[in-house]
């Protein structure tokens, strides 16, 4: 066999070799995708966002309070988490290159980020929880913000590091302080990179259980009380379907039916951002 | 050859990269309002000898310089010096565009804010005079509030001298401004080049020894970090003194 004969062979195996893995891949994500929509979509209806989650049995019944505690809990967590996360990776990516300070936090963020949840769970039930001796929304949010840093250190430090250096050097160049220089230039030609980082941080927290289950817990029952338990999408889920009642169950997939498509949302969202940026 | 109207001189200057010594004993003067070209083979530390003069070193902890370097009689060198002005007084323009990722106006606009305070209307004479001297105001009148990272290659350059320009600077640096550019835009750089000499002093670093031929006063040849020639254009390339310079510019070398 010749030269160009056996290039093509391997061309035509690398090529098999990879659809078949982007084949697999994608067979069970429409799987799962399509149990979600088939066993969720039976379930919705307007009163899973008006009513609230019912007795085991009851006819009516929804999941308005576990939305709402949901929704409550991932907005603060992320404006928590956001602005810090943000602010370290600028130090990472801008002050902090060549030195043991950045190295070392560096490190201790990839730890961070890839801290198992219930690791997470467990630490702020312990430092809160147990200090404070009941559980609570806010435990809950410091648990989610705690999983949204690591995140949106690395996508922040990430990005500012593809931005060429001569882009910051030029801004130096007409007398600019380095604050200006970052939050002007530097920052702002990484934005689309940063608020997606942002993004996906919220669809990673919107579907966490273990971290909730320790801290914010649940409620039967409507509250907004940021010191009390607070209902909230994946402790519910997690109850509901590991229960015998079907009424229960139902809510549950409508509950996961619900998160999936908030994420697939969010995730559209943050490509279509990234592509509005590359156009510029 | 003597310039009788200095504007920077470089005396007994040497820098440094680390351990690596890159410019050894530099001594010659530039003149005021005119254009002084570096030339010399890839390495020879002609961009390092450029971004001295705006102190653009100062970035990298591990770079120095000592010696004297003159701007119109005071060290640029010592510590006191506030690099910020320095860097208003000396605009740089570098090898790619590097538009900021903002309005053409805005991009303009940036560095007038840093050191001046002026009303909207004032700022939007400024970067009209900008954009006129730099040739690209018929070009980008009517969309002032586009991303400037939507010009062309070229355009972009001319945007980034603009910006450079509406500081008011008394020197533009200009690193390899056209080697990403095609024969036309770098045509219209070079023109610019030429009329801006009127008001600025001018300092380009370019691999192109006949662009350096065509738009520059003064010419300085470097290799291995010294310079091995300086002097008046039309006879360093006619007639030059050193057989070094000759290998280079008659293409036996480098």
């Amino acid at each position: 066999m010749n030269l160009l004969a056996r290039r093509k062979l391997t061309n035509q195996v690398a090529l098999t070799l990879s659809l078949s893995a982007m084949a697999f891949g994608l067979f069970w994500l429409a799987w799962i995708l399509w149990t979600v929509l088939e066993l969720g979509i039976s379930g919705l209806s307007l009163t899973l966002f008006t009513e609230m989650t019912p007795p085991p049995g009851a006819d009516v019944g929804g999941l308005a309070n576990a939305i709402a505690g949901s929704l409550i809990m991932v907005v603060l967590a992320t404006l928590l988490g956001t602005p810090i996360g943000i602010l370290a990776g600028v130090y990472l990516a801008e002050y902090g290159r060549n030195h043991w300070l950045g190295s070392t936090t560096r490190f201790i963020n990839d730890l961070l980020l890839s801290a198992p949840s219930i690791v997470i769970g467990l630490f702020v039930y312990a430092v809160v929880v147990a200090q404070t001796g009941k559980f609570s929304a806010w435990s809950g949010v410091l648990a989610l913000a705690l999983i949204v840093l690591p995140v949106v250190v690395r996508t922040t430090e990430n990005m500012l590091q593809l931005i060429p250096n001569t882009l910051r050097e030029a801004a130096f160049a007409l007398g600019a302080p380095k604050s200006v220089v970052i939050s002007k230039v530097t920052l702002r030609a990484a934005r689309a990179g940063v608020l997606t980082g942002v993004l996906l941080a919220v669809a990673r927290i919107a579907g966490e259980t273990a971290p909730l289950l320790f801290t914010a817990l649940s409620n039967q029952f409507w509250s907004l009380n940021l010191n009390e338990p607070m209902a909230n999408l994946p402790v519910t889920i997690f109850k509901f379907a590991m229960s015998p009642f079907t009424n229960w169950q139902e809510l549950a997939w409508a509950g996961v039916f619900l998160i999936t498509m908030g994420v697939l949302v969010l995730n559209i969202i943050a490509r279509v951002f990234l592509r509005a940026e590359k156009v510029n | 050859m003597e310039i009788t109207d200095a504007q920077i001189e470089f005396k007994d200057f040497n820098f440094y990269y680390g351990k690596f010594h890159a410019l050894k004993n530099i001594n010659f003067k530039m003149a005021r309002h005119k254009c002084t070209a570096f030339i010399g083979p890839s390495g020879c530390g002609k961009s390092t000898l450029l971004r001295t003069i705006n102190r653009m070193y100062d970035l990298y902890p591990e770079q120095r310089a000592d010696g004297q370097l003159l701007f119109d009689g005071r060290n640029l060198l010592g510590s006191e010096i506030d690099v910020s002005v320095l860097r208003a007084r000396i605009g740089m323009v570098f090898q790619k565009p590097t538009p900021f990722p903002m309005s053409i106006y805005d991009n303009i606009a940036f560095g007038v804010k840093l050191h001046e305070k002026l009303s909207n209307s004032e700022m939007d004479n400024r970067v009209e005079w900008a954009l006129r001297k730099a040739a690209l105001w018929d070009e980008v009148k009517d969309k002032l509030k586009q991303s400037g990272m939507s010009l062309s290659g070229g355009q972009q350059q001319r945007l980034c001298i603009a910006r450079g320009i509406a500081v008011k600077p008394e020197v533009i640096l200009l690193d390899e401004p056209t080697s990403a550019l095609d024969p036309i835009s770098t045509a219209r750089i070079e023109e610019l080049i030429d009329e801006l000499k009127e008001e600025f002093t001018i300092v380009i670093v370019t691999h192109n020894m006949q662009q350096a031929a065509r738009i520059s006063d003064y010419t300085a040849y470097m290799y291995l970090g010294e310079m091995v020639e300086f002097g008046v254009t039309d006879e360093l390339f006619v007639k030059p003194k050193k057989k070094e310079t000759e290998d280079y510019i008659t293409g036996r070398f480098g």
